[in-house]
């Protein structure tokens, strides 16, 4: 009888434990065949264990230049989103102006699409333009579709806001640059940060719409995308693994330098 | 910046706002009121939420832009001047402190942006002041909420405005604190001497702390005066009921005697003095006849004969009794007034007095007061118990 | 002493004309906006305008295309492709719900029961986002490899008989059918779902569900009557969140799946990327955006939850 009671009482946090070892599995696979020694070009199946991949990270052609190219596309993208998205969710919080309602579609709908839908239209603009598909289409791309998630993690921010905070900056004889730098901004960073943060994710993983437009340049999810076709390398999963690692270590270190300035501060 | 510097040495330090109205659309927050804060005063805008204090404070701070109308500091027209180049500070609702400063760079926050190098002096002053130098390096969310408020109060203070212009500065705290604060702003006030005009829905906050109060009512000011005399002198329904309670007996103007007016109520008689009439009594016509319950003796029937002549008197029996340490409080059904109210205090309790008893008001009729009957006897009243609750 | 007095009803009539202008930036708005909605005008909604119409052209790459209002190029890939909608759909909703199911304990155990370890389940959460997408995708060509463990148990309690009976997976194996492509999706938009609901679950009070039970409610009751509608903001936008992207995916039923599991997402890429049919293409992405906009619409309408946007 008391088993039937502890189990009716946790089974929401077991059934829930099973869901995160289920969203975690693939991970653990990713990291156990980095350490693999395939014998064809699959690495799918488990033969011995070797650390050649972790010695030599940018063994495979193509490999660390698509990483790099990825990351610089992020960097700008999430620079252009951010700044864009930015702006215009200061814009949707704090003024009023025509139109607001097809403003708010046209910021709403990129979200509400396929990216498939979004690739495929995007392309046929480049098509009929003549664009060189490579790095400028892709940034362009990128741009577009992160720029939504800016806006929606920014206005969330300056929407809680208070707005005396502001006129208590101007009653405090701040004029209209002083307060935006001063109070504003600083206020908003969170939520800048975090849109930011979602752009530059979005951006480093998006495969689909750079499938479409980046014509023959390679980022790094092309080129993994690439290598399911022809031939997976374990230094993939080296990569894979590190990106897991060094975000977990960040988020934590974050987390424990947070909790030590506020315990500091009490 | 130059202009704040300026305008800080000019003399004269009244608030003159003449005929400043603001509507919004179809709704007048404010109509058109002229009204001068003398320098050095502390003033205070009373009224129910949605009356207009608040606007009328926000155009002083220049955080509302008048419909029509000018706001003079001494001779200064600051109309046209954004809050930024305005010689006034505001204390805001809720303080709006900034959450990503602490209380000292808050504090020094108007004196930076003037461009003044070395605040720490006066930022150390003003923080000891308000009794917080030990928490100068706190973010506000560490602090209590009295303690923000006095950061609050110390951000605006330290510029030396020559207004202080404070917005319901202590709704957020407890009664026991705002009791608290409300001396202690005084006690800075008299200390500073800068001239303080504070909104409050709270006629007792408005009644302790200010020289001098203006009820508000539906953007208009109902009257102004100093606390005593608006508390014995209401000119308005809506003023007797806002402060402290009133007891009204619709009445008929029976004759005219030298200074006193007879009134016929119900089956009785009861006297005004003309001086406390703020209407012109003509024989036959209606007035409302006012009275506060803590001015009015009761009285078992039984009892009657002892009353002394010359009172005011009226008959009732009484419904409901309440014993609240320093008095007791009655509520009375007469044939005038189905719930008088009168307050007794408790020196000697009379056992008979209990629900059910018959029992004679009485007071003295220099404590009657006389108003337009043409107007709601009610109003005033619902606001005051929304808010208090 | 102070004064007071009315003013005349009527306001001094010059009183607009002296007001002095105080220019509060009526153009800010509009120059906060223009660059960014000029981005999406030109590379959002101009390529659907330019799609739409390339959509009713015909010719071939050689000779260039014309528009010719060929509407029956809609027809043609309607009847032709009709099997990979359909299946679109099927797969999308089916990863959907599996995504509530899986989904709704573990936000639930995030919000009400993970006490300090509630920050850590976050993280984890949302940590393999960092590892792209594509490679933990390709993780479950491992999982679920033939012969496998994941397979192997699976056949020793006879579930791929009744799966296989379902015609959800084929033989002994789990690759390569409907079911590894479900499952794929289920994986990939999983935090999808999990992210919104924890955040209309964070929100509800906890004492809500004390009062419930205080006012005779079972737990069950008290999920059914009070917990669950309360989450309902985050049940509608963690279901469009899962079922948009995954109704349009092609990665999954590549890397996962065979010819026989092709999503509408596949056609649409190997027609423009491989056989170069743009009208065809276009249509098919036109198809597919104006039915997801129908179902947002009316999924959005039917839920009452307009301010979710």
């Amino acid at each position: 009888m008391t088993f039937v009671n502890w189990f009716k009482r946790n089974v929401v946090v077991m059934a829930g434990l099973l869901t995160l070892a289920y969203l975690l599995l693939p991970n653990v696979v990713v990291t156990v065949f980095s350490f693999n020694r395939p014998k064809g070009r699959f690495n799918y199946q488990w033969q011995e264990f070797s650390t050649d991949a972790w010695r030599d990270p940018c063994g495979v052609s193509g490999l660390c230049e698509s990483l790099g190219l990825s990351l610089q596309i992020a960097f700008w993208a999430t620079l252009g989103a951010t700044l864009l998205g930015t702006m215009i969710a200061f814009a949707l919080v704090r003024y009023r102006f025509r139109a607001r309602g097809a403003v708010n579609s046209l910021i709403f709908l990129p979200m509400a699409m396929p990216e498939v839908v979004m690739a495929a239209s995007l392309l046929t603009l480049f098509l009929n333009m003549g664009a060189e598909l490579g790095f400028w289409t892709i940034l362009i791309a990128h741009i577009m579709f992160c720029l939504s998630f800016v806006v929606v993690a920014v206005k969330a921010r300056v929407m809680s806001m208070d707005p005396r905070l502001e006129q208590a900056a101007q009653d405090l004889y701040a004029g209209p640059v002083q307060t935006f730098l001063r109070v504003t901004l600083p206020i908003a960073a969170p939520g800048i940060a975090a849109g930011a943060l979602l752009a530059f994710a979005l951006s480093f993983d998006d495969f689909i719409i750079t499938n479409f437009n980046a014509g023959s340049t390679v980022t790094f999810p092309m080129f993994v995308w690439g290598s399911a076709q022809r031939g997976t390398p374990v230094q993939i999963n080296v990569i894979g693994t590190a990106m897991f690692v060094v975000a977990v270590a960040l988020v934590l270190v974050s987390m424990a330098v947070g909790n030590r300035r506020r315990r500091q501060k009490a | 910046m130059k202009t704040t510097e300026e305008t800080t040495k000019a003399g004269g330090g009244d608030v003159r706002l003449t005929g400043i109205s603001k509507t919004y659309g179809d709704f007048t927050a404010v109509h058109p009121l002229d009204l001068t804060v003398p320098e050095g005063s502390f003033f205070a805008l009373l009224g129910a939420s949605g009356c207009g204090k608040t606007t009328t404070l926000r155009m002083i701070a220049g955080l509302e832009e008048p419909t029509a109308g000018t706001v003079h500091l001494g001779d200064q027209d600051v109309t046209a001047l954004p809050p930024y180049k305005r010689p006034v500070n505001t204390v805001f609702q809720s303080y709006a402190l900034f959450p990503h400063l602490d209380i000292y760079e808050n504090v020094a926050f108007g004196l930076r942006r003037r461009g003044i190098k070395s605040v720490k002096k006066q930022v150390e002053e003003m923080l000891e002041l308000v009794q917080l130098g030990e928490q100068a390096r706190k973010k506000p969310h560490q602090l209590s909420g009295g303690q923000q408020q006095r950061v609050a109060v110390a951000r605006a203070l330290i510029n030396h405005p020559k207004v202080l212009l404070l917005d319901e500065p202590l709704g957020a705290l407890d009664l026991k604190l705002r009791r608290q604060m409300q001396l202690e702003l005084k006690r800075i006030q008299t200390e500073v001497g800068i001239t303080f005009v504070h909104v409050t829905h709270d006629q007792e906050e408005a009644m302790t702390m200010a020289d001098c109060v203006a009820v508000m009512n539906a953007g208009r000011v109902e009257q102004l005066g100093t606390p005593a005399d608006l508390y014995e002198n209401p000119r308005t329904t809506f003023v007797a009921n806002f402060l402290g309670t009133s007891n009204f007996i619709e009445a008929e103007v029976d004759s005219t005697s030298g200074d006193d007016i007879v009134l016929k109520a119900g089956g009785g008689k009861l006297v005004l003095h003309r001086a406390r009439a703020s209407v012109p009594a003509a024989t036959g016509g209606k007035i409302l006849a006012g009275v506060r319950p803590e001015k009015i003796s009761l009285t078992h029937a039984d009892d009657a004969g002892e009353i002394p002549e010359g009172r005011n008197r009226i008959t009732g029996r009484i419904t409901e009794s309440s014993f609240i340490g320093v008095s007791t409080q009655f509520v009375v059904d007469s044939p005038v007034c189905s719930d008088f109210e009168v307050y007794v205090q408790n020196i000697d309790r009379d056992p008979r007095l209990a629900p059910g008893a018959e029992v004679v008001l009485h007071w003295n009729p220099a404590h009657t007061f006389g108003l337009d009957a043409a107007q709601d006897i009610d109003a005033g009243v619902e606001t005051v118990e929304e808010e208090v609750a | 002493m102070a004064t007071v007095t009315e003013a005349p009803p009527t306001p001094a009539p010059v009183a607009p004309e002296k007001k002095p202008p105080r220019k509060r930036g009526r153009w800010t708005p509009y120059l906060l906006l223009l660059p960014g909605l000029l981005w999406l005008v030109v590379f959002f909604a101009l390529p659907v305008i330019y799609q739409a119409s390339t959509s009713v052209q015909t010719g071939s790459l050689e000779e260039g295309y014309k528009v010719t209002w060929h509407f029956a190029t809609y027809w043609d890939a309607l009847s032709e492709y009709w099997p990979q909608f359909v299946r679109s759909v099927l797969y999308a909703a089916s990863a959907t719900v599996l995504c509530l199911l899986l989904g709704y304990p573990l936000a639930y155990l995030i919000a009400f029961r993970a006490g300090r370890w509630r920050n850590l389940i976050m993280i984890l959460v949302i940590a393999p986002f960092f590892t792209s997408f594509l490679i933990r995708t390709l993780a479950w060509k491992t999982i679920l490899a033939d012969g496998g463990p994941v397979v192997g148990a699976l056949d020793a309690l006879h579930v791929l008989d009744v799966t296989a009976f379902l015609g959800w997976t084929a033989g002994d194996r789990v690759l390569a059918t409907p079911l590894a492509v479900v499952c794929g999706l289920t994986y990939n938009f999983l935090p999808f779902m999990i992210l919104p609901l924890y955040t209309s679950l964070e929100r509800i009070d906890p004492r809500l569900h004390e009062a419930a039970g205080d006012l005779y409610a079972k737990p069950s009751t008290t999920f059914r009557k009070v917990t669950f509608p309360l989450s309902m903001p985050g049940v509608v936008s963690g279901t469009l969140l899962t079922f948009i992207p995954a109704s349009g995916d092609y990665i999954n039923s590549d890397l996962l799946g065979s010819t026989d599991t092709r999503m509408v997402g596949n056609v649409i890429q190997s027609q423009f990327l491989r056989i170069l049919d743009y009208p065809t293409a276009a249509a098919l992405s036109f198809i597919l955006m104006a039915a997801i906009l129908a179902v947002v619409t009316v999924y959005i309408r039917k839920s009452g939850t307009e301010d979710l946007v």
